[in-house]
């Protein structure tokens, strides 16, 4: 499908996106008057991702990990408290205005729930032209009537139901509509947070393959957000796993499903239902023990420790940092992934640049 | 964008159509008598505020000797101690007092939306300016900073208006800055700022449509209170000139002869109820119209 995971270092082309050792911080205050700050909540602590244009790019993770917080970092819609997204190789917070409309073009995001996603009091041409009227004055009503036609019969909806209002049309039309309102502006990267979750498995089914046929035909490159494991395999050509912050595994799909290391990356993929009772009910279950921490107060040492069925007393001491156990798989456990020899050197630099893998977190705090 | 494959659409018989809003309105009217009722009364009552001129029985300050009399088939509502026929200053004084709710409620949610809007929507300091200032006001009741208000400016009908609708602002701020608050968040103000939308855009165009229910709510509300309000001004002689036939005046007047008269009272008093009853009636179904999640299929 593409290349990603088998580039020669210096012959991949630059990365589209990359985030380097990204820091979301919300702070946690006390008092009306006298407000004081009494913590922060460590939403996303040391992220570094990057995208090669035409790639797709999963990010994994139950429920209050962070990716969604990493999602809206990479639209802008929150401000990082430390570390870098660079688009194009342009650093997202050093950009004048101008510039700035000009990359919003270039990225955009398709949500998770259909139904607070599209403005209820917003006719759907009103919804999929917006980009237009803001991007392309210079359309008139007409024009743009077309494009918004062309836009729904290009993701599965007749062009007649661009006279609806979103209560109007079921979860997976208002999920197309969202699609096509992304699609408008012809962007390179398409920000899909938690893009399916919400709908019945079925439509998921026929969205993700309107996601697959438009991804070809349009040479979009997708970060991929999710917590549906097989939906991401069948997706994503990398993937990275979040837990409570941070990246603990991250490399090419098939070999992270086939062979995962962490600890916690084979909790998840063994919690995938096999779609046949009696196999299901004959496997083992392990199920992980505990409730995720709370991410205001985050376990010292591996984060995951707590939970860990492999947790050795070391870690709850020593951070782990992101090493690259095999060719294009890096993962954050001494325990089960000792790394190889000649990486057992703290490496201090960032990766280089043309690399299109999942930098390590050992890049270091690279201040804005 | 040239040569791209055009997929098969989900549902090509699906031939739904929306309801017009001129559908929604008679269903609305059909399943909600009191809605029909409220649009009636009030509709009669505009069109006699309006052609009040060619309707009158008599001219409304036209003195005549029959002073005090009960309602006869000369004067239908009796007439009051100068001899004025009550009826024809009742149709004036309908002028006056719907002229006077609907303006204020005007001038009042333009400016309350505009300053909870602005707060809601920019928090911070701007936030904090307009919110304690609109809870310096929220601690007295409206009544009492219209009289103030009046006293200050002076009295006379714009002036009613200014004070009633000033007193009203910070009711339309409080609401709107509360649904700015819950709609800012919504996805699909995060969606119009990927789009590259400006805030007055994500403004006017989103939050704002979506706020809109509970205002309008409180803005018909608002139209009863500012009429009786009027009326209370009138009442305390700080509304509009005596000579003028308001609801509030005739009513205030009226009261040296409360033994004597009954008709004097009862009649502006029923006028003003009617009005406000009929006003909260087309509120409700205003908004279950304009409420477009909750089209309902007709019954």
């Amino acid at each position: 499908m593409t290349q990603a995971g088998v580039d020669a270092v210096g012959s991949a082309p630059a990365p589209i996106l990359e985030v380097r050792d990204l820091k979301v911080h919300f702070p946690v205050t006390k008092g009306a008057v006298l407000r004081r700050t009494i913590g922060h909540v460590k939403a996303v602590d040391g992220v570094s991702i990057s995208i090669a244009k035409g790639e797709v790019l999963g990010l994994v993770g139950e429920s209050g990990c962070g990716k969604t917080t990493v999602a809206r970092a990479i639209l802008k819609l929150i401000e990082p408290s430390a570390g870098r997204i660079l688009f194009d190789s342009q650093d997202l917070w050093a950009m004048d205005k101008a510039k700035e409309k000009g990359w919003r073009r270039r990225v955009q995001a398709i949500f998770q729930d259909p139904y607070s996603s599209l403005n209820p009091r917003m006719s759907v041409r009103d919804i999929v032209g917006e980009p237009y009227i803001i991007h392309e004055s210079r359309l008139d009503r007409v024009d743009i009537d077309k494009r918004v036609r062309r836009l729904l019969e290009m993701c599965g909806l007749p062009g007649r139901m661009a006279e609806r209002y979103p209560h109007e049309m079921s979860g997976g039309q208002r999920q197309r509509v969202g699609i096509a309102r992304a699609l408008a502006l012809n962007p390179d990267l398409i920000v899909c947070d938690e893009a399916v979750s919400a709908l019945d498995v079925s439509i998921q089914a026929q969205v993700i393959n309107l996601l697959q046929d438009l991804k070809d035909e349009l040479d979009l490159t997708y970060l991929f957000i999710g917590h549906d494991l097989s939906v991401v395999k069948h997706l994503c050509d990398r993937v990275a796993v979040m837990y409570l912050g941070k990246i603990v595994e991250a490399g090419d799909s098939k070999v992270l499903f086939d062979e995962p290391l962490h600890p916690y990356t084979v909790a998840l993929l063994e919690a995938i239902p096999i779609p046949d009772p009696d196999t299901e009910a004959a496997r083992p279950h392990r199920v992980l023990a505990g409730e995720i921490p709370s991410p205001l107060n985050p376990p010292r040492g591996c984060v995951f420790h707590t939970r860990c069925p492999a947790a050795v007393p070391q870690c709850r001491v020593d951070v782990p940092r992101l090493e690259e156990a095999r060719p294009e798989h890096w993962v954050a456990c001494p325990v089960m992934a000792p790394g190889r020899a000649d990486q057992q050197e703290p490496r201090l630099s960032a990766p280089p640049p043309a690399q299109t893998s999942l930098a390590g977190t050992s890049a270091g705090l690279i201040g804005r | 964008m040239a040569d791209l494959a055009v997929h098969t659409p989900l549902d090509p018989d699906d031939d739904y159509r929306r309801p017009s809003h001129a559908q929604l309105w008679r269903r609305q009217m059909v399943r909600d008598k009191k809605a029909l009722v409220g649009s009636i009364v009030l509709g009669a009552l505009v069109l006699c505020a309006v052609f009040a001129y060619w309707i009158v029985p008599y001219d409304p300050n036209a003195m005549d000797f029959d002073m005090i009399v009960e309602p006869s088939w000369a004067h239908p509502l009796g007439t009051d101690d100068l001899g004025r026929d009550l009826l024809s200053r009742l149709i004036y004084g309908a002028q006056v007092s719907l002229f006077v709710g609907f303006s204020t409620v005007l001038i009042s949610l333009v400016a309350g939306v505009a300053l909870g809007v602005a707060a809601g929507f920019y928090g911070g300091w701007v936030d904090a300016i307009i919110m304690r200032y609109i809870d310096l006001q929220w601690a007295f009741p409206n009544f009492i900073i219209a009289v103030y208000l009046v006293a200050v400016f002076g009295t006379g009908l714009s002036n009613v208006i200014i004070a009633i609708s000033l007193a009203f602002v910070d009711d339309f701020a409080r609401i709107a800055r509360g649904m700015v608050l819950t709609i800012r968040e919504e996805q699909y103000v995060a969606a119009a700022r990927t789009l590259g939308a400006s805030n007055n855009r994500i403004m006017w165009r989103h939050i704002l449509p979506n706020a809109m229910a509970p205002l309008i709510v409180q803005a018909t509300v608002s139209v009863s209170y500012a009429i009786l309000a009027e009326a209370g001004l009138s009442f305390l002689g700080l509304g509009v000139q005596a000579s003028t036939p308001t609801w509030g005046l005739i009513l205030a007047e009226s009261r040296s002869f409360i033994s004597r008269a009954w008709w004097l009272g009862v009649f502006p008093g029923f006028f003003i109820m009617i009005t406000v009853l009929s006003i909260n009636f087309l509120g409700d179904a205003m908004r279950d119209v304009l409420d477009v999640k909750e089209v309902k299929e007709p019954d």
